[in-house]
């Protein structure tokens, strides 16, 4: 029996930072493969489940799904007297590191902590500011020599903050973006075990999104998609975030509007959601969405592309929380889409085998 | 150090005020060990320990306050989310993406953290102006699981990392309670042990002002946790030398302090703890004039004035979620607070 908490529970409580997704990529290989037909794994680490239709249907499209399984992380960039200083990679918010717990991936992994200077002494003017990424230090309760003999510049560090349920049944850990996501595509394909669906499946796990979008790149021009839905968080509402610019928790996925996104297709999986009553929010995003969706969209000749929101608050903190209800509804979306939609629905969309 | 009774004194959750968790663990682990112990009317745990000689030597009063810093729910919006007041020292820059327990059912909580994508302010976010989740959508939801006036924690999560570390939210004090029930479990001491247990300490040393009344004590020695920051300063500027004072060091033994915020130490007791940790071999190191307080400013004022030493434990990262204290410190703490105690004698309180 599927359980979807504890599959998310899995995979954010993992450490793969961006270009170290072995670990995702290993878990998620063995939740897959009975769900898919084949598995590969794209130059830069993506990892492709495939699954072909289950019913004759023409002409059947090839779907890409997308979702990152990368998180943003930190390294280390020296050892100075036995703690350590740090890299980012990726987007990591400076402001949110002092006196969380990490894990160091030295030759062995290392609890430790990111130092904070006490406030007893702590003169007024330094109390003002956050401390700057070049200041930060993290203490792994170890002699110095010890230090420098277990870590080494370069080695990841990751958050070590485990998975917490809070009221409503909303979640709250790291790496919810955007494993939220790759759930969804989990839930999808242990629904298309049941549907009977014309068209081929291509569900990937991207790889360095946090990075530049740089799997759903390659993956894309791998896979080859007729048409393309790529899934990522999207901001919820919170104090500091502007009521247009956001999306409730648990209101459903969100399907935004705007040049990175094929309007046909988002009406399309409107209206799939508006038969089965699966509420969708909306949203505009006027340019780059910051998304798998933006590189996949120019992939080989271009690739009409949608974008599903899983609502998420905090994001790229160690509490990103959400309404894991989201996940369920962008996961059966996307199976009943599959399975329903029209292979001639969008006249635009190269057929697969065709060349431009 | 006994790690279980510091697991369960560290992950008790008690801010100033609403010490119930850790008082009763603290009332189950010195059971048997002491007499005459009752609980007062600021709730502080007093107890009396008999010694072999005491009616020949000074009485000599032990405290340790229970209480922590953390915060007090305030109000909860029309969004679900809350608003909190700080109990304590309470550093907000820690705050963002921190997780909490509220109430007494220790309900979990996230403090809300608007995006990095959507902007980079470094002023530091007031306390005010940081908001609790609890995951409710609305007040009335909230509401069904917190309440104004509750407490709220971080989450206690007690384990060992590194080298002979423990980590723990609340070492500040918790691991002076842990040094002091240990001293009680031990063996009897020649002199007799008045003993306190304090609350209220992280708000004014409330609970500390009226011990003394109750147990009328010759002098008095104050068990703490005192921040270190033994760290190197990557925010100095190399012509300018080290820019933060690190006041104490890990793993250099039990602090004794000279002077703080709220008292000067008796000279004839700074002394006696001084010789004493160098003909014990103990290492130990001096914390003077470097700001913070502790109980000794209420108690050597109290009455008609109780000469007051502090032994404290350098531990880093007090008053945040999860601080750091090295078992050797603790150790070597114990070792001097029971050869101190074993050479109280009456010209201890002679005066030059």
């Amino acid at each position: 029996m599927f359980e979807l908490n504890a599959h998310l529970r899995e995979m954010v409580e993992a450490h793969a930072p961006s270009g170290h997704e072995g670990p995702l990529r290993d878990y998620l290989s063995g939740v897959w493969a009975p769900l898919a037909d084949e598995l590969s794994t794209d130059g830069l680490g993506s990892l492709i489940a495939s699954k072909r239709p289950t019913r004759e249907q023409q002409p059947s499209l090839r779907i890409m799904l997308a979702a990152h399984m990368d998180e943003i992380g930190l390294m280390v960039r020296e050892v100075v007297d036995g703690f350590i200083s740090l890299h980012r990679i990726s987007g990591v918010d400076n402001r949110v590191l002092p006196a969380q717990a990490v894990l160091v991936h030295g030759r062995r992994p290392l609890p430790g902590l990111v130092a904070a200077k006490p406030p007893h002494m702590l003169p007024m003017a330094e109390r003002e500011r956050y401390e700057p990424m070049d200041h930060l230090l993290v203490d792994v309760g170890l002699e110095p020599a010890e230090v420098e003999d277990l870590v080494q510049p370069g080695d990841l560090i990751t958050q070590d903050a485990p998975m917490i349920e809070l009221q409503n049944g909303r979640l709250a850990g790291k790496a919810m973006d955007d494993r939220a996501s790759v759930a969804a595509l989990t839930v999808c394909l242990q629904q298309l075990q049941t549907l009977q669906h014309g068209h081929e499946v291509c569900a990937v796990a991207t790889a360095q999104e946090e990075t530049g979008l740089l799997g759903a790149r390659t993956a894309a021009w791998r896979v080859k998609p007729d048409i393309a839905i790529a899934l990522d968080v999207d901001f919820a509402v919170q104090p500091g975030v502007e009521a247009d610019n956001s999306v409730e928790l648990g209101k459903g996925p969100a399907l935004p509007v705007g040049p990175n996104f094929h309007r046909k297709l988002g009406e399309r999986l409107r209206a799939t959601a508006k038969r089965h009553e699966i509420p969708l929010q909306g949203g505009v995003i006027s340019g780059a969405s910051g998304t798998d969706a933006w590189a996949i969209q120019v992939a080989r000749a271009g690739v009409p592309t949608a974008l599903l929101g899983i609502p998420v608050r905090n994001m790229h903190s160690p509490v990103e929380t959400l309404d894991p209800r989201d996940i369920e509804r962008a996961g059966r979306l996307l199976a009943l889409f599959i399975a329903e939609v029209e292979g001639d629905f969008l006249p635009a969309a190269a057929r697969k085998g065709d060349t431009p | 150090m006994n790690l279980d009774l510091m697991r369960k004194l560290t992950d008790a959750r008690g801010v100033s005020g609403q010490e119930e968790e850790a008082r009763e663990v603290i009332l189950a682990a010195i059971d048997g060990h002491v007499e005459d112990v009752r609980v007062d009317a600021l709730g502080n745990v007093l107890a009396r320990k008999p010694g072999a000689r005491g009616a020949d030597l000074p009485r000599v009063l032990v405290t340790a306050h229970m209480d922590e810093i953390g915060f007090m729910l305030r109000s909860i919006d029309n969004d679900g989310l809350l608003r909190v007041y700080p109990v304590g020292g309470v550093d907000a820059r820690i705050l963002p993406g921190l997780r909490v327990s509220v109430g007494p059912a220790g309900v979990p909580g996230v403090f809300v953290w608007k995006p990095i994508h959507l902007g980079r302010e470094q002023r530091t976010v007031a306390l005010d102006n940081l908001r609790i989740d609890i995951g409710a959508s609305d007040r009335a939801g909230a509401a069904a699981h917190a309440k104004p006036g509750d407490m709220i924690t971080f989450p206690g999560e007690f384990t060992t990392i590194g080298d002979g570390v423990v980590r723990g939210k609340a070492l500040d004090n918790r691991a002076g309670c842990a040094l002091l029930v240990e001293l009680l479990q031990g063996d009897p001491l020649p002199c007799d042990l008045l003993v306190a247990f304090t609350t209220q300490e992280e708000i004014g040393l409330r609970g500390a002002s009226v011990v003394v009344e109750a147990l009328q004590p010759d002098l008095a020695i104050v068990l703490e946790s005192t921040p270190a920051h033994d760290l190197p300063d990557l925010a100095a500027d190399p012509d300018e030398g080290i820019a933060f004072n690190p006041s104490t060091r890990q793993g250099a033994g039990p602090v004794i302090t000279v002077m703080d915020t709220r008292v000067i130490v008796d000279p004839r007791l700074l002394r006696w703890l001084r010789a004493t940790a160098d003909a014990e071999g103990i290492p130990h190191q001096i914390k003077s004039a470097h700001g913070g307080g502790n109980d000794a400013g209420a108690i050597h004022v109290a009455g008609s004035g109780v000469p007051t030493a502090a032994i404290s434990m350098p531990a880093r990262y007090v008053h945040g979620p999860a601080a750091l204290l090295r078992v050797s410190d603790f150790e070597h703490s114990l070792a001097l607070l029971r050869a101190a105690l074993n050479s109280v004698s009456p010209a201890l309180l002679a005066h030059d």
